[in-house]
């Protein structure tokens, strides 16, 4: 069978053995629930309130968390490999580095996939259950949205960890490094292109403003999500300036693969170039 | 065709070269020991034969073919020195995980477990496992798929010495069935009898290679004979310094005659003929001295290392 599959096949097996899997699944399951049912909990009151406002709730957070679970998930990747000694030793085996990175990618991405699948998945079904008078297409449909739209996230940042992974030459560079990265994508960018609205004073072309969204996956990802409900004004923030995006929500799906695959392009180019 | 063929081999890291002009070859069935002292090359020289590095100037071909092709690595083991492994895996999962990496058949698993004598440790966890475990694991994954070339980098390192006869053992058997094999190391003693030809490097250049034979008539090391229970020792030490022989004395009835080339036979001859020993004890000169002598030829390397 293909090297490819071997590698990830590890991976998987390693997420099952050291309980990533299970914590990530119940992590996600607990905080969607959370979020359903106390969600509004801080305007008075308790209990399901709807259903945009939950995904609008999970989607902020999982914002913060998915890239973080990836970058966790996939940050030694690489660096692990040749700290350890097994690198230079799967570098002699009849696979490329290409199949080397893929099957890491296979193997993470499915991890996470199916800790999205079960947390929210769970999340979702327990809603279907217990709430009365839910719209189930409705909720189907958001859920699955935002279940989706998180993997692809969570892919973008295993491939982002896999660049720094090739790079750093030791475990800890690359935690720091991986650091860097969920600040400066989760934090920073939102606060810088804030400051550059501001100090602008609206010199700069409104047109463009909105477009430099896209450099950013996660804002890419909250885009997908709070876009599509009646009565969208719940965007904040430099979300805002996405309503005024001349953009059909699949340019977005697309946005985000396009990042996944770019960034896994460019750990292969610099996974190509390490010396071991 | 050659197992390995290496033809002028220059290998820089920046401005510092650390292979000069190398050319090697292992034939088919052979086995070749390549020794030199540390950052002599011999870790170079195994990435470029396992396709690791692409050298700076020559040519490398494995088995007929460009080392990185999959075909070649498919019919390559490799032990690097000091192996390690997945810590959370057993002992038999990660074998599996190599074997299906090299499309070996998965029986072979736990006959190679059995062969390096893991077979009761191969549910444990390789963490658990002391480092000659890990050395004969590290083994056992080099012999997935039955490789027509093998190269051992520092095998014997954390074995011990039965550990270590099991791994010539093992090295023999391997050669007579046709399997290639570059065995790098610097622990002399115990390799000689089972390579076919020695390698030896130091500070970046091939300084001798060839059969063990060729390497003492090329060296021209003296072989030395030591005779116990010689009547008049003292004259025979008389004899044979004034004749140009060193000699020397060990105790009351033994002596030490050093045998520069030829003379090996003539001082025997005589010894046997008027001296009436009890017993003789011939030196040949070991693998060490060979290496020593050309490690010294090739000058002090120490030196060099202590400004490195």
């Amino acid at each position: 069978m293909n090297p490819i599959w071997h590698i990830a096949r590890k991976e998987l097996s390693d997420g099952l053995r050291n309980r990533w899997l299970l914590a990530i699944s119940v992590l996600f399951a607990l905080l969607a629930v959370g979020i359903a049912w106390f969600g509004a909990a801080a305007s008075g009151q308790l209990g399901f309130t709807s259903i945009p406002a939950t995904i609008a709730s999970l989607a902020s957070l999982a914002t913060f968390l998915m890239p973080l679970i990836a970058l966790l998930l996939a940050y030694d990747a690489i660096v692990g490999e040749d700290e350890g000694g097994t690198l230079m030793l799967l570098l002699t085996y009849p696979l490329g580095r290409g199949q080397i990175l893929l099957g890491k990618f296979l193997g993470h991405g499915l991890i996470l996939a199916l800790a999205t699948l079960i947390g929210f998945g769970g999340a979702m079904l327990a809603i279907a259950v217990l709430v009365k008078d839910i719209q189930l297409g409705l909720l189907l449909w958001a859920f699955g949205r935002f279940m989706l739209s998180s993997t692809l996230l969570g892919w973008v940042f295993l491939a982002l960890a896999y660049v720094l992974s090739s790079k750093a030459g030791e475990k800890s560079t690359a935690a720091g490094l991986a650091l860097g990265v969920w600040f400066l994508f989760v934090l920073v960018f939102d606060l810088a292109l804030l400051a550059l609205l501001v100090l602008s004073e609206g010199r700069l072309s409104p047109e463009l403003l909105p477009w430099l969204l896209l450099l950013n996956p996660t804002d890419v990802y909250r885009l997908i999500n709070l876009s599509g409900f009646e009565g969208g004004g719940s965007a904040m923030g430099v979300l805002s300036l996405g309503s005024d995006l001349p953009l059909p929500g699949a340019a977005l799906w697309l946005c985000l693969l396009l990042w996944a695959g770019a960034s896994l392009l460019l750990a292969y180019r610099v996974f190509k170039r390490r010396s071991v | 065709m050659n197992a390995v063929d290496m033809r002028g081999i220059n290998q820089r890291y920046g401005s510092m070269t650390v292979l000069h002009d190398l050319d090697l070859t292992l034939e088919e069935g052979e086995v070749l020991g390549l020794f030199g002292h540390n950052g002599a090359g011999k870790t170079t020289s195994m990435k470029l034969i396992l396709g690791l590095l692409a050298p700076s100037a020559g040519e490398v071909r494995v088995l007929g073919r460009a080392p990185n092709d999959p075909d070649v690595r498919r019919q390559l083991g490799y032990l690097p020195e000091n192996v390690t492994f997945y810590p959370q895996l057993s002992g038999r999962e990660t074998l599996r995980h190599f074997a299906r990496l090299k499309s070996a058949p998965p029986k072979q698993v736990d006959e190679l477990l059995e062969q390096v004598g893991l077979a009761h440790a191969a549910e444990r966890r390789v963490k658990t496992y002391s480092k000659g475990m890990r050395q004969r694991l590290g083994l056992a994954q080099a012999l997935l798929g039955e490789p027509r070339l093998l190269l051992l980098d520092e095998p014997t390192v954390g074995l011990d010495p039965i550990a270590t006869g099991d791994l010539y053992e093992l090295v023999d058997r391997l050669r007579q069935r046709g399997t290639s094999i570059i065995l790098c190391s610097h622990v002399l003693p115990g390799v000689e009898a089972h390579i076919n030809r020695a390698a030896i490097l130091a500070r970046g250049r091939l300084q001798a290679v060839g059969s063990l034979a060729s390497l003492r008539r090329e060296a021209g090391l003296p072989a030395r004979i030591r005779a116990s229970g010689v009547s008049q020792s003292e004259r025979w030490q008389r004899r044979w310094s004034q004749a140009g022989h060193p000699t020397r004395l060990l105790g009351a009835s033994s002596l030490e005659v050093v045998a520069v080339d030829g003379c090996k036979l003539m001082l025997l001859r005589e010894l046997l003929g008027e001296g009436e020993p009890e017993d003789i004890e011939i030196q040949q000169p070991s693998l060490e001295d060979l290496y020593r002598f050309y490690m010294e030829r090739a000058g002090d390397v120490r030196a060099e290392e202590g400004r490195a």
